[in-house]
């Protein structure tokens, strides 16, 4: 069996489903957290796919996964900043309790 | 490689140097000097914006570097110079509060990272290749989100800094997705070769690329239904940011949408994005208007008016002409002083009495008439009421739009138009409350600080000056008609 581009596009195209579809039903700011990082990687794989099968000639598609997995740790690293001040305000990372501020 | 490439970066190499001296000064100095920071900052600043609109007079030419990825003009130059105005206000209304007590060890960050983003703001303008874009749009994002967050003791900067992040890092995943079927269907990343490839395409793919762009950027622009955050984030953060926060990097990325819009998508202008960006546009003005009447917190008030606002400088984009491009950098230039004016009055009366409350404003006639009659012409301008800037930015960006010519365009200017009476209606509240209300008011009389007053005094010119000095209109539309931008409309 030959493997070809769709068997890689099929899995990066769920897994950027299952990050939107988490990242709208969870509580846990934290498992909001993951399920971005789960799209950003569909993201990339989809690039790395892309360039590997269908434009090998040039790397162009390899170049910005690796920019775009740079900015994804530092914008992790920021959200988990942000997320621990919260921690220490409210003793809670329940995404629910941020609701100071509505309509 | 060839370094004098780096000189076409005039602007961006000014702005890093004005970074570093920042950088330098806040950490070599002496503490009981740091007090000068913010007056430093804002010194330097107006220096380099002298500076800039000096050189893009002087010579103004159309520069490509590093094998086209950069790309500079007098029209970029022109956006990037209304940024640099907007900024110096910016760091001038904001010294009270950054020498204030609780802000005293957090004071640098404050400047650095508004620099920093800054920075990102021109990549992203000036970027003719998806990289350096992707690089500009998340410097001048990320660092916002630690700037909302920059009020460590009250609860609201946390919770807004999360509702940022989160919405910024979910926005910024949509777009690269997007990115990636663009990269899938013509593989390449540069703006013009994508431009090229997509003539004559059409797909199902293409529609779904398009969509998650103009999704990824209407987040950064809260263009309705993307822009649930900007209410909570423009209340929680603290005053001075959320005034950056409303005109800079919402002018910025109305001109980078323009540009991707015209130069990467525009070969499929009629057939993919012009009815996603008509129903955006009605979305954002009606719902921007209708959510705007029911507020009473003056800085969520500002924020459904600037969604609304947005949705008046999508008009320039989607009129898709040069007289577009210099409708809407103008209306950019205008909404930033009036949108300045009006946060400079809710900062003064926040830093001397913490009252940000609609109900507070109520008699303010009565006891600060100078700073009721600022926020006046402010509201005038923002509502466009003649003869105020604001009425000839709407006038000009309306007409550039009817040039379309066709009916559709004809009814979206006509609910624009029936849009203005709207929020005629709540500006005016702002105004009645001000002057008409027979309640005492909350608000004794205070003194606002001399650069509090400063920023006021700068933006109220602006807007009674620039509506009447034809010349900055006219310089636009000339730049934009013989810009690189120009063989882009058909």
């Amino acid at each position: 069996m030959e493997i070809t581009a769709i068997y890689y596009l099929i899995p990066s195209l769920i897994m950027f489903c299952c990050g939107v579809y988490g990242f709208i039903t969870r509580k846990n700011m934290i498992a909001m957290l993951i399920s971005l990082e789960l799209m950003l990687n569909a993201v990339d794989v989809n690039f790395v796919v892309f360039n590997r099968f269908l434009f090998p000639e040039q790397m162009e598609g390899m170049f910005f996964t690796l920019f775009a997995i740079a900015i994804a740790a530092a914008e992790t690293a920021l959200a988990i900043a942000i997320i621990i001040n919260i921690f220490r305000a409210t003793k809670n990372v329940d995404v629910r309790g941020l609701n100071e501020m509505k309509f | 490689m060839d370094y004098s490439q780096f000189l076409a970066m005039k602007q961006e190499i000014g702005l890093l140097i004005v970074f570093l001296l920042v950088f330098l000064y806040d950490t070599f100095m002496p503490r009981r000097s740091l007090r000068a920071l913010p007056g430093f900052a804002a010194v330097l600043m107006l220096v380099l914006t002298v500076g800039d609109i000096l050189c893009s007079c002087m010579h103004s030419t159309s520069v490509t570097a590093f094998a086209g990825m950069y790309e500079t003009s007098a029209v970029i130059s022109a956006i990037k110079n209304v940024l640099n105005v907007g900024v110096f206000i910016v760091l001038i209304q904001s010294v009270k509060w950054a020498n204030s007590e609780p802000m005293e060890y957090r004071r640098g960050e404050f400047y650095e990272l508004l620099l920093v983003t800054l920075f990102g703001m021109y990549l992203m303008i000036s970027a003719r290749h998806f990289l350096l874009f992707i690089i500009g749009l998340e410097a001048a994002s990320l660092p916002l989100a630690a700037m909302v967050a920059l009020d460590k003791n009250r609860y609201e900067s946390h919770e807004a800094a999360v509702k940022y992040m989160l919405t910024a890092v979910f926005s910024s995943a949509v777009f690269m997705m997007g990115l990636s079927f663009v990269y899938g269907l013509t593989g390449s990343l540069y703006f013009e070769n994508i431009y090229f490839a997509l003539t004559n395409q059409f797909s199902f793919m293409l529609v779904m690329a398009v969509a998650f762009v103009i999704a990824g950027i209407g987040f950064k622009l809260s263009l309705v239904p993307f822009h649930l955050w900007t209410a909570d984030v423009y209340q929680g953060a603290p005053t001075s940011v959320t005034s950056y926060l409303s005109v800079i990097s919402k002018g910025a990325a109305a001109f980078a949408f323009l540009v991707i819009l015209a130069q990467v998508f525009g070969s499929v202008y009629s057939r993919v994005w012009e009815w996603m960006l008509y129903a955006l546009i009605i979305l954002t003005i009606t719902i921007g208007n209708l959510f705007a009447i029911r507020q009473r917190n003056m800085k969520r008030f500002l924020a459904f008016s600037s969604v609304s606002q947005a949705g008046y400088i999508m008009l320039g984009v989607i009129a898709f002409n040069t007289m577009g491009v210099a409708a809407m950098i103008y209306y950019i230039l205008v909404y930033v002083f009036s949108n300045l004016a009006a946060f400079g009055v809710i900062g003064a009366i926040e830093n001397a009495t913490g009252k940000v409350s609609m109900e507070d404003y109520r008699g303010l006639y009565k006891t600060n008439p100078r700073l009721s009659f600022a926020m006046m012409l402010a509201m005038f301008s923002l509502a466009g009421i003649p003869p105020f800037a604001g009425f000839f930015s709407k006038f000009f960006i309306f007409t550039s739009a009817l040039n379309q010519e066709s009916t559709a365009i004809y009814v979206l200017v006509l609910i624009a138009l029936i849009n203005t009476i709207i929020s005629l209606y709540y500006y005016l509240l702002v105004v009645k409350a001000m002057f008409i209300s027979e309640d005492d008011c909350q608000i004794a009389w205070f003194r606002s600080s001399c650069t509090e007053r400063l920023g006021m005094w700068i933006a109220v010119a602006g807007i009674l000056l620039l509506g009447i000095v034809s010349c900055v209109y006219n310089h636009l539309l000339d730049i934009s008609s013989v810009s690189g931008l120009a063989a882009y409309f058909v």
